[in-house]
């Protein structure tokens, strides 16, 4: 029989056993998608696949010449970062009305944001085309900014809304009582107290613009063309191309990769904000 | 004070005339495969030669670039000067008058070189819309030393049946040696490109005369129940997510006896850096069964200029450089003879050194003067194309039908279900177009 503290043990090993074997899966594609990055393309299609291989640069090589990696990364910096701030200078006044100056129609509002994220994207392609066509916003990192704020919006006004749920009325009314305006309200009372919230907004934010692929596709073609165009530029019909395309989706992964590994200590404790009360 | 204000308007005109002439830009969608990377790389070649165009680069994936530019040419976006499409999109999009017609090629370029049923598949009532960059069939890919150490030996065009004779004597899958391999990935230009070459020889057609699709005769009924009998006999495991590229990384490392493709997998099966089975690959005309007629595909890359492109000259000086005999010297200079586009030129083929250091050259000509677009059913048929039917209907109603082939090779449907499911998908969008009612 095991005491109630060896059971307790034997409980954190398994959970702790079984987080490993969730992460080692979730991070098992990317660690492929790295290892087949320095592979020849015959090794990486080889049958059983190989774990052992004499290891190559030749795809970065290759990449590095056939493509103009730095401009497609600094398309996707600006794209990313542009849409994220605008998004948020529109999100924090909208959730700040949405959750202190609660209206009868405000879950609504936010349930009709909500469901427009479930219309299919290419359902409006024409539209949006037509519509950047004759705005001459085609293949400009102004268009994509504009449409990537507009996609995001909805996920960021609903996540503030969250956060700023969480602060207590009473402390605003303080505030005000104290002769604070508007915009000292929300500048300095009320963004400090959801900071953890806020940056993990920002972070998803950028993730989600970067990591864009099908607005992108279809509204750039040689200017304004991020980081995803030039993954799907080594996709192949005809060919072998896994390891250049590895290579390729290596460094586009790579920027954000690192940039959500310094803040990941902002997206933890924005993430799980609110879930401990 | 006349002076200084003539000073000025001197400087002010001065200032607005440009110190050098502004370069046009041409920007070329394409497709990301060896022969356009290699038309890339020439990119600074062709601006020492043209200094008043720059080139600008969009590659991307087959299926991308092909809605891409298809959102592109239908809203007149404008977004590309020279877009790289298929012998598929040619004809439609030339008699929708999406496309400028190609009716002024200079005498120098030669014209009359280009393989005439290629000309005929990029052309719309004898006009010209695009110019072929490269060009396909469809053959036999068998191994040479496995066919010897059984004592077989592979006909100049084999039949279907004698295939399958020969798939069994040599899959032996614990030895990690199959029999054949064959497309079954779901997709118009992918399993369905494959099985219409082979529903073809099987004596059967897409549609009838009144456009009613015959899914359902015994012609498909044969060929599909032939196909999937066989793949799922003596072809690898996972053979209904198997496309071009998968069976091409089989056939390289050694994995499959026999293999039916594209003409252009011939470079890559004798590239001693992407295949291990170089010297031992042997080449046929791709099978027959009750007729010879469509049993090899026909397909092109071609550049063409949409009519929304606001650089259509420069576009046009661009695509008689890509596709010129010149070119092709270029590209022999520069990468090795073997390495120039195929399929498109017959002088290539005139050429020795080019036959020599190509291997699967005389094969792939011999498959490109057989392929007839007009002609590849033995019934007459209503439509031009070899393994696809032109009409703008035809990219659905293929997808869908290659979904339920695919279905059917992987055994989630018998082959019956799947035939009588097309019929069905097909008749309802046909009528839908108002092919009939």
């Amino acid at each position: 029989m095991l005491s109630i503290k060896q059971g307790k043990q034997l409980n954190t090993v398994l959970i702790g056993l079984l987080a490993w074997g969730v992460a080692l899966v979730i991070f098992f594609p990317i660690f492929w998608m790295i290892l087949t990055s320095f592979k020849t393309e015959i090794d990486a299609f080889a049958t059983p696949p190989q774990l052992f291989f004499t290891p190559t640069l030749e795809n970065y090589t290759l990449v590095n010449e056939r493509s103009d990696y730095l401009r497609f990364a600094w398309n996707s910096v600006v794209v990313s970062f542009g849409s994220t701030a605008i998004g948020m200078l529109l999100a924090i006044p909208a959730a700040y009305s949405m959750v202190f100056y609660e209206t009868k129609r405000t879950k609504s509002i936010l349930l009709w944001m909500l469901s427009t994220k479930m219309l299919p994207s290419v359902g409006v392609l024409v539209p949006i085309y037509l519509l950047f066509k004759n705005l001459s916003l085609l293949d400009t990192r102004t268009g994509l900014i504009i449409i990537y704020t507009l996609i995001n919006l909805p996920i960021m006004i609903w996540m503030v809304y969250t956060y700023f749920k969480e602060i207590p009325k009473d402390v605003l009314e303080a505030a005000r009582m104290d002769g604070a305006t508007l915009f000292q309200e929300i500048w300095q009372v009320l963004l400090p107290m959801s900071k953890g919230g806020l940056a993990s907004t920002v972070l998803l934010s950028l993730i989600l613009s970067w990591n864009e692929a099908f607005w992108s596709l279809n509204l750039t073609a040689s200017q304004a063309a991020p980081l995803t165009a030039l993954i799907a530029s080594y996709s192949s019909p005809e060919g072998l191309f896994w390891a250049k395309l590895s290579a390729v989706s290596t460094l586009a992964c790579a920027p954000i990769l690192i940039f959500g590994w310094i803040s990941q200590k902002q997206l933890v404790r924005g993430l799980s904000f609110g879930a401990v009360k | 004070m006349n002076r200084i204000i003539s000073a000025v308007i001197a400087a002010g005109l001065a200032a607005s005339i440009p110190l050098t002439h502004a370069a046009t830009k041409v920007t070329i969608g394409t497709v990301n495969n060896g022969d356009m990377v290699r038309m890339q790389g020439l990119t600074k070649e062709f601006e020492k030669a043209y200094p008043d165009i720059d080139l600008e680069w969009v590659v991307l994936e087959e299926n991308v670039l092909r809605q891409r530019l298809t959102t592109d040419i239908a809203t007149k976006g404008g977004q590309f000067d020279v877009m790289t499409i298929g012998m598929y999109e040619a004809p439609i999009w030339g008699e929708k008058g999406w496309l400028e017609p190609m009716s002024s090629v200079p005498e120098s370029y030669d014209v009359d070189d280009i393989f005439p049923s290629v000309r005929n598949g990029l052309s719309v009532d004898g006009t010209l819309y695009a110019l072929p960059f490269y060009a396909e069939s469809s053959m036999t890919y068998y191994r040479t030393d496995l066919f010897e150490q059984a004592g077989l030996e592979m006909p100049e065009q084999p039949t279907w049946t004698q295939i399958r004779s020969f798939a069994k004597v040599l899959h032996e899958p614990e030895q990690g040696q199959y029999g054949i391999c064959l497309r079954g990935k779901a997709g118009w230009g992918e399993n369905m490109a494959f099985l219409t070459t082979m529903v073809n020889t099987f004596g059967g057609r897409w549609f009838d005369e009144n456009w009613k699709p015959e899914f359902t005769g015994k012609e498909w009924t044969s060929a599909v129940n032939f196909y999937v009998d066989l793949l799922s006999n003596y072809g690898p495991p996972g053979a209904s997510s198997n496309g071009f590229n998968e069976n091409l990384a089989l056939f390289s490392s050694g994995k499959c006896a026999m293999w039916m493709d594209s003409t252009v997998a011939g470079s890559f099966v004798t590239d001693a850096t992407q295949s291990e089975v170089t010297d031992k690959v042997g080449f046929a005309l791709a099978p027959t069964q009750v007729t010879d007629k469509g049993a090899g595909w026909l397909w092109s890359w071609a550049l063409a200029i949409p009519d929304s492109s606001n650089a259509k000259e420069a576009a046009k000086t661009f695509i008689y450089w890509a596709t010129s005999k010149e070119y092709s010297e270029l590209i022999a200079q520069r990468n090795g003879i073997a390495a120039i586009p195929p399929g498109s030129r017959q002088s290539t083929y005139a050429n020795q050194q080019y036959m020599q250091a190509a291997p699967f050259a005389a094969k792939t000509l011999e498959a490109m003067s057989l392929a007839d677009p007009n002609n590849s059913t033995l019934k007459p048929k209503p439509y031009i194309g070899v393994q696809f039917a032109a009409i703008p209907e035809f990219q659905a109603i293929a997808t869908q039908v290659g979904k339920l082939m695919s279905g059917a090779l992987a055994g989630s449907m018998t082959v019956e279900q799947a035939l009588k499911s097309s019929q069905k998908i097909t008749t309802r969008e046909m009528k839908r177009a108002r092919y009939y009612r």
